[in-house]
C-alpha cells in the first residue's frame, strides 16, 4: 500500500514537472494539426471559411493531375534523398564509431553537425553556385576538358533537388546511426570471430542487425522531414522541380485557399504515412518468410527487401496511374488498404 | 590505426563535401565580381561596406535578435522541465507526451507552419514577431529537451537525497544542488536554441506577416541578382557567429557532463 503510494506521488510530481511543455506542445502543436485536419473538410467562400462540411477538397485534390504529378516527384525526391544520405552515412558513423579514439569521437561529431546548424538558405543558395552553368563543377570539367558543353542536368530540375538535400540532411542520418553502433558491445563482435565467422560474416550478422534501430530511425528522420522541404525546390527546383511544400505554400499564402491547402497538407501526411506502412509491413513479412524458410532472422535484408518493395509498390502506383487515367487514388488507397490488411493478419498470426 | 585506412579516406571525402558549400561563401564573399561564378576577379571588402549601410538589413538583424533571444529563453525553460520530467520521474503515459513534445523534429516544418498559421488566424492573433517566437519555440524545444537530458541523465541521485536529507526540500534542492550542476547543459541549450532560430526560415517565412527576420530578408534578396554578393558577405558573417556560437555550446556542454559525472557520448541529439 504505501509502496503505491509512492509511486503516485511520484506520478504526480512527473506529470506537474511535465506540464508546462506538454501544455505548449499540445496548444501550439496537437491543437493546430488538428485544425487543419478539420480547415481540410470545410469549404472556401470568399474571404471567409463557411463551415459547411464537404470532401470537395479531397476530390479535388486526389483528382487534380498537378498534385498526382507534385507528390509522385516528393515521394521520387525523398527516397532518392532517404536513400542516398543513408547509405553515404553508414561508413561514415561506422567510421566514427569503431575507427576513431573515444576521446576523439565528440570532436568528429561536432564537425558533422556543424554544417547542418549553419544557415541553411545559404548553403541551399551556393548549390546553385556548385551545380550552376559557370558553376564550381562545371567550370572544372570544362578546364579539365572532360566536357565542352556545361551540364544542364544537374541544375533546376529533381536532380539538383536530390543533391541539396542529400547534404542537408547528413548529419541526421549520421546520429542515429551513430548511436546505434556506439551501444553494441564489442566483446560480441569478438565471439563472432572467436566462433569462426569472417571479419565482413561478423559485420552482417552481428553489426547491421544491432545497428537496425538506427538505420530505420535515420530513414525515418530523413524521409518524413525532406518531403515536405520548401526552400531546395524553390530556389534549385525549377519548373520542373517542385515538390508539395510549394503546392502547399501556393494554395495558403497566394490563392488564401486554407481548406485546399489543409487538405493537400494532410494529403501529403497521409502518403508519408501509407509509404511507412508499407515499407514496415513488407519487411515484417519477408523476416517472417525467411524464419520459416532459412530459420533465424535477418534484419538486414528485411529492411533492403522493405526498400524495394516500398520503391516497387511506388512504381506501380505510378505506372497504374498512367495507365487508367485518373486512378492515382484508387491505386494508392488499395496499396495502402492491402499493406495494412497484411499488417494485421502478421499481427494475427503472431500472436498464435 | 591501418585498419580503418579505406574509412578513413572516405570520412575525409565525406567531411569535404560536408563543408563545400560553407568552403565557398567567403570565396564569394571577397570576390570582386557581380555575379557568383567562376572564374574568380579579384578581391574586394565592398560587399561588406555595402552590407554595413543597408537599413532593411539591420532591421532584419534587430527583429532575428529579438526572436532568437526570447526563444532561446522560453524553449530552454520548457526544455529543464521537460527534461528533468523525462530522466528523474515515471509517470502514466510518458512516452506519448515525451512523443508529442519531440514531434516537430521529425515533421516537416511546414507543415508546423500552416497548422500554426491556420490556429492563430483562426484565434485572431496578428502575425508579427511574436507568433515567429511561438513557432521558433515549438521548433526548438526538442533539440533543448536532447542536450538538457544529456545532463540531468548523468546527474547522480545520491546527491539529491544527500540534499534532502540535510533539510532542504524539492524547491531548494533543485535550486541549490540541481540547477548548478546542470547549468552548463542549460548554457548550451540557450545558444543552440538561439542559433537555430537565427537561421529559422520556415516559420519564420509563414508567420511573420510584415516584420522580416534575417532569413526571410536573405531569401528576399535572392530574386535580385545585384545583390546576391551582398547576401554572400552576409552569410560569412552568419556562418562565422554561428560556429562561434555552436563551439561556446560544445564546450559547455562537455563541461556539463563532465561535472555532473558522466561520460561524454558525443553529439546533441
Amino acid at each position: 500500500m504505501a509502496r503505491s503510494r509512492y509511486l503516485d506521488a511520484e506520478a504526480v510530481n512527473g506529470l506537474k514537472m511535465i506540464s508546462p511543455t506538454a501544455i505548449y506542445a499540445l496548444l501550439m502543436l496537437a491543437v493546430p494539426l488538428f485544425l487543419i485536419f478539420v480547415y481540410s473538410f470545410l469549404t472556401d467562400g470568399y474571404l471567409v471559411i463557411e463551415r459547411i462540411p464537404t470532401f470537395a477538397n479531397y476530390v479535388e485534390t486526389w483528382t487534380s493531375p498537378v498534385f498526382e504529378k507534385v507528390m509522385i516527384r516528393s515521394l521520387g525526391v525523398s527516397m532518392a534523398v532517404t536513400a542516398a544520405t543513408v547509405l553515404a552515412a553508414f561508413p561514415m558513423a561506422y567510421y566514427v564509431s569503431f575507427f576513431v579514439e573515444p576521446s576523439r569521437k565528440s570532436i568528429w561529431l561536432f564537425l558533422i553537425t556543424i554544417p547542418f546548424w549553419t544557415s541553411y538558405l545559404i548553403r541551399v543558395f551556393l548549390w546553385l553556385v556548385i551545380l550552376g552553368y559557370n558553376g564550381v563543377i562545371n567550370s572544372t570539367l570544362m578546364s579539365l576538358g572532360i566536357i565542352t558543353e556545361p551540364l544542364t542536368a544537374i541544375l533546376y530540375n529533381a536532380n539538383s533537388v536530390v543533391i541539396t538535400l542529400a547534404h542537408a540532411y547528413a548529419p541526421f542520418a549520421i546520429l542515429p546511426i551513430f548511436v546505434a553502433l556506439e551501444k553494441i558491445d564489442r566483446s560480441l563482435l569478438e565471439a563472432g570471430r572467436d566462433l569462426g565467422e569472417t571479419p565482413f560474416m561478423t559485420f552482417l550478422r552481428v553489426t547491421l542487425p544491432l545497428a537496425m534501430p538506427g538505420i530505420i530511425s535515420a530513414i525515418m528522420i530523413v524521409f518524413i522531414p525532406t518531403i515536405g522541404d520548401y526552400v531546395t525546390p524553390t530556389l534549385l527546383g525549377g519548373p520542373e522541380g517542385k515538390m508539395v511544400a510549394n503546392l502547399v505554400q501556393l494554395q495558403y499564402l497566394k490563392l488564401d485557399n486554407y481548406p485546399m491547402g489543409s487538405a493537400t497538407a494532410v494529403s501529403a501526411m497521409a502518403m508519408v504515412g501509407i509509404a511507412l506502412i508499407v515499407g514496415f509491413a513488407q519487411s515484417k513479412l519477408f523476416r517472417r518468410v525467411y524464419t520459416r524458410l532459412i530459420g533465424g532472422s535477418n534484419a538486414g535484408t528485411s529492411v533492403a527487401i522493405a526498400a524495394l518493395a516500398v520503391v516497387t509498390s511506388f512504381g506501380a502506383c505510378i505506372l497504374a496511374g498512367r495507365v487508367l487515367n485518373g486512378a492515382f487514388f484508387a491505386v494508392v488507397l488499395s496499396v495502402a488498404i492491402g499493406h495494412i490488411a497484411m499488417l494485421i493478419w502478421l499481427r494475427a498470426r503472431e500472436a498464435k | 590505426m591501418m585498419k580503418g585506412g579505406g574509412f578513413k579516406i572516405y570520412a575525409f571525402v565525406y567531411l569535404l563535401f560536408l563543408y563545400a558549400p560553407i568552403v565557398l561563401l567567403p570565396i564569394f564573399a571577397f570576390n570582386n565580381a557581380a555575379i557568383i561564378a567562376f572564374p574568380l576577379s579579384g578581391f574586394t571588402t565592398k560587399w561588406f561596406e555595402i552590407l554595413w549601410v543597408e537599413p532593411q538589413l539591420w532591421v532584419a538583424a534587430q527583429n532575428s535578435l529579438i526572436v532568437g533571444v526570447s526563444t532561446s529563453i522560453l524553449s530552454t525553460t520548457l526544455g529543464v522541465f521537460a527534461a528533468r520530467a523525462s530522466t528523474r520521474y515515471a509517470f502514466p503515459g510518458k512516452g506519448g507526451i515525451i512523443g508529442m513534445i519531440m514531434l516537430p523534429l521529425v515533421l516537416p516544418e511546414i507543415i508546423l507552419a500552416v497548422a500554426l498559421l491556420v490556429l492563430l488566424l483562426g484565434i485572431g492573433i496578428p502575425l508579427s514577431l511574436f507568433t515567429v517566437t511561438l513557432g521558433h519555440v515549438l521548433v526548438c524545444t526538442p533539440f533543448s529537451i536532447a542536450i538538457l537530458s544529456a545532463a540531468f541523465q548523468s546527474l547522480d541521485k545520491s546527491l539529491e537525497e544527500a540534499s534532502y536529507d540535510l533539510g532542504e526540500n524539492a524547491i531548494t534542492t533543485f535550486w541549490l544542488v540541481i540547477l548548478p550542476l546542470v547549468m552548463p547543459g542549460i548554457i548550451s541549450s540557450l545558444l543552440i536554441t538561439f542559433t537555430i532560430s537565427l537561421d529559422e526560415f520556415i516559420m519564420a517565412f509563414f508567420l511573420a506577416g510584415t516584420d522580416t527576420t534575417l532569413p526571410v530578408y536573405i531569401f528576399s534578396q535572392f530574386r535580385f541578382p545585384k545583390s546576391v554578393p551582398v547576401i554572400m558577405a552576409l552569410g560569412t558573417i552568419l556562418v562565422l557567429l554561428s560556429i562561434t556560437l555552436l563551439s561556446i555550446a560544445e564546450y559547455f556542454r562537455r563541461r556539463g557532463i563532465a561535472k555532473s559525472g558522466g561520460s561524454d557520448t558525443g553529439g546533441f541529439l
